[in-house]
């Protein structure tokens, strides 16, 4: 007789109940009444009301979704130019320092990362007056450094994998180079883009070492208000905090893979379109 | 030149120069300026060190003199304290054992994930980074609920027999090795999923009618060539994972020495900055060459990409 499972398939749902299990009970004691997290004492959501009267939390994320969505929105800019440079422009002066300089901040511990920058910060206001202090500005900077690199890395890879060919027939025509990447280029790497925006917002949102770093008196992002938290222990108000955000990133990613999987489906439909009109 | 060129070539310049100069300046001169710090000597001051180029007034008739001082005190601190030592040693072998167990449940997956059939591989990979996607910080808690005394792990061997409910593994060097493989397996399982995925089935074929058994087709077919993968995913949990800070800082015990703590402590409570900037340029020294090999492999895979 043949086993129910295979070895291999023992092991493949062992790894997605690690994965997976941690999370699911983190939800689970959300909704406990005990304040002792993991004993059970009923059903009740009492701590996601007190959630919403924790005022200095609420400011936290507040600033968190401020700086996630400024850095983020930063990083695409600089981390597309990156990636371009890196998939199109060849050997160029500089390219193997550019290449380290794009790779090196994915595998640098973070607390390398902070303490650099910090120290950069401190000597600058020195020099030059410029950052004063240290808060938003300066966590901003630092985390559009660190995820311009995931960026540039996702772009790349996605030109990659495009042949030049739409890009040079475009060139033959006699369109601009930035015509060629407003009208060509850009709505190819969409797909890209989107990615490595979600994804450096999500960095940006999670990280609790560069942030403590960079930051000044009176500028806590959430993730430094939750080490401080859970530094003591379990506290039932994070197990609900964890859940809205695990709905939350749930929620944004399936909605991502809709809207990219219409957007394939009509580009599909186009090309067929194409192919019969021609 | 003719003036649309020029207009190419600046354009060029443009797209490279931006972001090559926010490198430069948020990556690179911090480094330096580490470097600099590092022989400094703690004063309490604001900034809290000493500059290592002074104007000093010189001999009569002489005027300003620049001087420049190194101080190695820093550097002689980190061999002659011996905190220092069996930090980055204890930091060294964490990772390393970290990286074992990552690649002990990552490989399977992989491998499992890369022999599926091809229209489901797409959603077994998205579970696999699914959780990457949820905050770092909320999925290391997860762990304390689950590995304290009375959490979940214990009251569970607990109800078999197993062990008491006071059971506890939060705080040790074991919650830490299970907090890096868990926030780190997505990262192995990426790049080693991307070799295993590449492999042409027709090899294996070819190995089984040349008489060889499937142990033997594996590690003389699949295991070699899925090892850039291999290499990939273990520098990608390596190298972070010496220098890390939340997870023994969350599940490690007050014994539970990384250097990405030692450095956080000199820092934050001695607030001493010209030896938290050795013990980081230190760090760095160990991990030049796990990142040199890193950006080798990256490059490397970048050329076959194109």
């Amino acid at each position: 007789m043949r086993p129910l499972l295979s070895p291999l398939s023992w092991a493949l749902w062992f790894g997605y109940a690690f994965l997976y299990v941690p999370i699911a009970l983190l939800i689970l004691y959300s909704f406990n009444e005990s304040r002792l997290v993991t004993v059970w004492g009923g059903f009740s959501t009492k701590w996601y009301g007190e959630l919403l009267h924790n005022a200095p939390l609420l400011d936290s994320a507040w600033l968190s979704v401020q700086i996630a969505g400024l850095s983020a929105t930063l990083a695409v800019v600089l981390g597309t130019l990156a990636g371009l440079a890196l998939a199109r422009f060849g050997r160029f002066r500089g390219r193997t320092l550019f290449g380290g300089l794009i790779s090196a901040p994915l595998v640098m511990p973070e607390v390398i990362i902070g303490l650099s920058l910090l120290l950069l910060f401190v000597a600058m206001e020195q020099w030059i007056g410029w950052p004063d202090g240290r808060g938003m500005t300066t966590i901003t900077i630092a985390h559009t450094t660190f995820t311009t690199a995931y960026v540039a890395v996702i772009v790349q890879s996605r030109l990659a994998g495009m042949d030049g060919s739409l890009e040079e027939a475009a060139m033959d025509l006699g369109a601009r180079p930035a015509k060629v990447f407003f009208v060509i280029t850009l709505p190819l790497i969409a797909p890209a883009i989107v990615a490595g925006w979600l994804l450096a917002f999500t960095l940006s949102l999670d990280d609790v070492v560069v942030a403590s770093f960079v930051s000044g008196p009176g500028s806590t992002t959430l993730p430094m208000t939750i080490l401080s938290s859970v530094r003591f222990g379990v506290s039932p108000q994070i197990n609900a905090l964890a859940t809205i955000i695990v709905l939350v990133v749930a929620a944004g990613i399936f909605v991502a893979s809709l809207l990219l999987a219409r957007r394939e489906r009509q580009r599909r439909r186009d090309e067929q379109m194409a192919l019969q009109g021609g | 030149m003719s003036p649309a060129r020029r207009l190419a070539r600046s354009g060029r310049a443009l797209v490279t120069g931006v972001p090559y100069l926010w490198l430069v300046l948020f990556f690179l001169v911090p480094f330096l300026i580490v470097l600099r710090i590092s022989f400094s000597e703690a004063v309490m001051a604001q900034p809290p060190y000493t500059p290592l180029l002074d104007w000093v007034q010189g001999e009569e008739g002489e005027g300003l003199k620049l001087l420049l001082t190194l101080n190695l005190g820093s550097y002689l601190r980190l061999f002659q304290d011996d905190l220092y030592v069996v930090a980055y040693l204890s930091s060294l072998r964490m990772a390393a054992v970290s990286t074992v167990l990552c690649l002990a449940v990552g490989y399977p997956m992989a491998y499992a994930i890369a022999r599926a059939r091809p229209a489901r591989r797409g959603a077994l990979m998205m579970l696999v980074i699914l959780p990457f996607w949820t905050s770092f910080l909320i999925r290391v808690y997860a762990w304390i609920g689950i590995l304290k005394a009375n959490g979940t792990l214990a009251n569970l061997l607990a109800s078999v027999g197993l062990v008491d409910p006071s059971f506890e593994l939060l705080y040790s060097d074991v919650a830490v090795y299970i907090g890096i493989t868990y926030s780190y397996l997505p990262f192995m399982i990426l790049p080693l999923y991307a070799s295993l995925e590449k492999l042409d089935p027709t090899l294996l074929e070819a190995a089984a009618d040349l008489g060889a058994r499937p142990w033997e087709a594996f590690l003389r077919v699949t295991l070699p060539l899925s090892l850039p993968g291999i290499i990939a995913g273990s520098l990608l949990v390596f190298i972070p994972a010496v220098g890390e800070f939340v997870i023994p800082e969350l599940l490690g015990g007050p014994d539970t020495l990384m250097i990405g703590r030692v450095l956080w402590n000199e820092f934050f409570s001695n607030r001493d900055w010209p030896v938290a900037s050795a013990v980081a340029i230190a760090l760095l020294l160990f991990l030049v060459v796990p990142i040199m090999v890193f950006q080798y492999v990256q490059g490397r895979q970048q050329e076959a990409g194109r």
